[in-house]
């Protein structure tokens, strides 16, 4: 009876909190259908839904539509999530699997590379990126993730392919196959459900890189979705309804591919202590 | 600032390994696979660091060759630079705040999340779901809004008869909206909680329970310091990102008012892209890079105090 009881008292209060802290992400979707005179109200749905904001926050910009600065930010995102996979893919497979010299050193090196604050590279980039004429571009942005996709990324595989059975390398190897061969065939088949872990967090943590974007993109025509919002916020007049409402669209591609990939983040992040 | 607790804790072990054994080295191979990290660090990290700390020693406005000034930023930062002071501080205040607060409060909801009961996962989805979205844009807009002078926080105060202010216009109460929705994303640090949670073994409660040890009991002399390793992790991570904030600041508040969210990486964003002081800027980035890594040493110093590895208590690997 006891223990009943305290299963409930656990129910009562973590459906509370869990309430709570989603209270204004629910709070938000009924905003962005508010007239701004009811935004002020903790109400959830308005009045009289303003399905207007939609469509007038969609066309906000006189020269784009939201569909160009969505197309873009995909297009970005096509570049990072190919660039990390493909390389952190490799790279790990070094570290993990292949003596060389001074692989213990290396290593170390880009351990630490993930405490080191970007604020002190970030100037000397920027004035390596400007000589080289991609200022503006979305070359700075994708490129990076192209050279192993990130310390973390490499760490991450590594980890799993240390996990992985020798003796699947031994057995390849007796077989004739070269360090090449054993990686094609025997490791990236294996790595595929870490991979996705790459490419899922490669694909939310650059959506929300706004550092970034904000540093290098400066011609609407090349904003992203994060960069057209900034403009929509430095409005004189903010029309508010109209800024949720595309604030709300802009979270939709990392929401969805949350959800689709939920095993990933709920199990996957507490076994590899992944950051969101 | 991602990664795991063994990145941190292994890298002492990782740099005292003796050389690796030369059977079966493949040293071209290795290298071959490695290169796009190897040159990608060359390139965008390692040389950027050298060049950041020649430049701090000049005058660089992107336009013209550097000009070597000597010493002059620095002198410059530190004795007559009322903004640097101001940022500073308002950097420490935050970071004081907001990296305890995080801890603290990942820790309890992680407590309350490593229970087993049914249903289980949605609550830990939905606890989770505003550090999946918090660090964007949109969320920084949201924010300005509910907590605006007109923002419907001010409502829900009303009812409980306290009267609203300005939480993102008044100076007194800026930072502290930021740290609250530093806070709201306790959700990444939450989940390296509960992955320790997990490892914690269970005979140890169950024997303490047979010594007759009570709850609180066992939370101070089993949870805590078998999660310690965690703590600490979550600890230096906390510091080093808390640091280098910059979307909130940029988005809802601009810095302001009165420069009293005046965050050091905004600072330095602004005097290396907005004015051009590229050599400024790089002083100013490596005296942060000095103070975290102080800070980090001085953590880890006192780790030995109070991190406790089951290696080191008799118990072999």
């Amino acid at each position: 009876m006891n223990s009943l009881r305290s299963k409930l008292t656990s129910h009562l209060y973590l459906s509370l909190f869990s309430f709570l802290m989603l209270y204004p992400v629910i709070w938000w979707a009924g905003a962005s259908l508010k007239k701004t005179e009811e935004l002020s109200l903790p109400t959830i749905w308005p009045s009289t839904p303003m399905w207007s904001n939609y469509w007038d926050g969609w066309h906000f910009s006189a020269e784009y539509t939201f569909a160009h600065f969505f197309g873009n930010t995909l297009l970005m995102e096509l570049g990072n999530v190919l660039g990390g996979v493909a390389t952190a893919a490799i790279v790990a497979y070094g570290f993990g699997r292949l003596n060389f010299k001074l692989r213990g050193f290396w290593f170390s090196i880009l351990l630490l590379t993930m405490m080191l604050p970007g604020q002190v590279t970030v100037v000397p980039q920027y004035i390596l990126f400007n000589k080289l004429g991609f200022v503006d571009s979305y070359v700075p942005l994708v490129l990076p993730h192209f050279f192993g996709g990130g310390a973390f990324f490499i760490f991450l595989l590594v980890q799993f392919i240390r996990g992985i059975p020798k003796d699947l390398d031994e057995a390849a190897t007796i077989d004739g196959a070269s360090v090449y061969g054993i990686f094609l065939r025997v490791i990236l088949p294996l790595l595929k459900p870490a991979l996705v872990t790459v490419a899922i967090f490669t694909f939310i943590w650059s959506w929300d890189d706004f550092f970034a974007q904000v540093l290098y993109l400066s011609s609407v025509d090349k904003f992203t979705v994060g960069l057209a919002l900034r403009m929509f916020i430095d409005q004189f007049d903010i029309q508010w309804g109209q800024l949720l409402a595309m604030s709300l669209l802009s979270i939709f591609p990392s929401v969805i591919i949350f959800f689709l990939a939920q095993k990933h983040f709920v199990e996957g992040i507490a076994t590899t202590g992944l950051k969101g | 600032m991602k990664a795991e607790t063994a990145s941190i804790t292994g890298l002492k072990s990782k740099l005292a390994k003796p050389a690796l054994k030369q059977k079966g080295a493949n040293h071209l191979a290795g290298y071959v696979f490695i290169s796009p990290w190897l040159i990608g660090f060359l390139l965008l990290t390692l040389w950027p660091i050298a060049q950041s700390f020649y430049l701090s020693f000049t005058d660089y406005s992107l336009l013209e060759d550097p000009v070597w000034t000597g010493t002059d930023n620095y002198t410059k930062i530190f004795t007559s630079d009322a903004t640097f002071t101001k940022s500073l501080s308002v950097t420490f205040m935050f970071v004081l705040f907001s990296v305890p607060l995080k801890l603290f409060f990942s820790l309890m909801v992680a407590l309350a999340l490593s229970k087993s009961i049914r249903g289980m996962n949605i609550y830990r989805t939905a606890i989770y779901f505003p550090s999946l979205i918090g660090g964007s844009i949109a969320v920084a807009a949201l924010w300005r809004n509910m907590f605006g002078i007109d923002g419907y926080i001010n409502q829900v105060l009303a009812w409980f008869g306290i009267e609203g202010v300005g939480w993102i216009s008044n100076p007194d109460t800026s930072l502290g909206t930021l740290i609250l929705l530093n806070t709201w994303q306790f959700g990444s640090t939450m989940v390296i909680f509960l992955a320790g949670l997990k490892q914690v073994p269970q005979e140890l409660y169950e024997s303490a329970s047979v010594d007759g040890a009570g709850k609180v009991r066992k939370f101070i002399s089993i949870t805590l310091p078998m999660l310690s390793p965690v703590m600490f992790f979550n600890l230096v991570l906390g510091i080093i990102g808390s640091f280098q904030t910059f979307t909130s600041a940029f988005i809802i508040t601009k810095g302001g008012p009165i420069n009293s969210t005046y965050m050091y990486a905004m600072f330095l964003y602004e005097k290396a892209f907005k004015h051009y002081q590229m050599g400024y800027a790089s002083a100013l980035a490596w005296i942060l890079l000095s103070i975290v890594a102080i800070l980090t040493v001085i953590n880890f110093m006192a780790s030995k105090y109070w991190v406790f590895y089951e290696s080191d208590g008799g118990k072999t690997k």
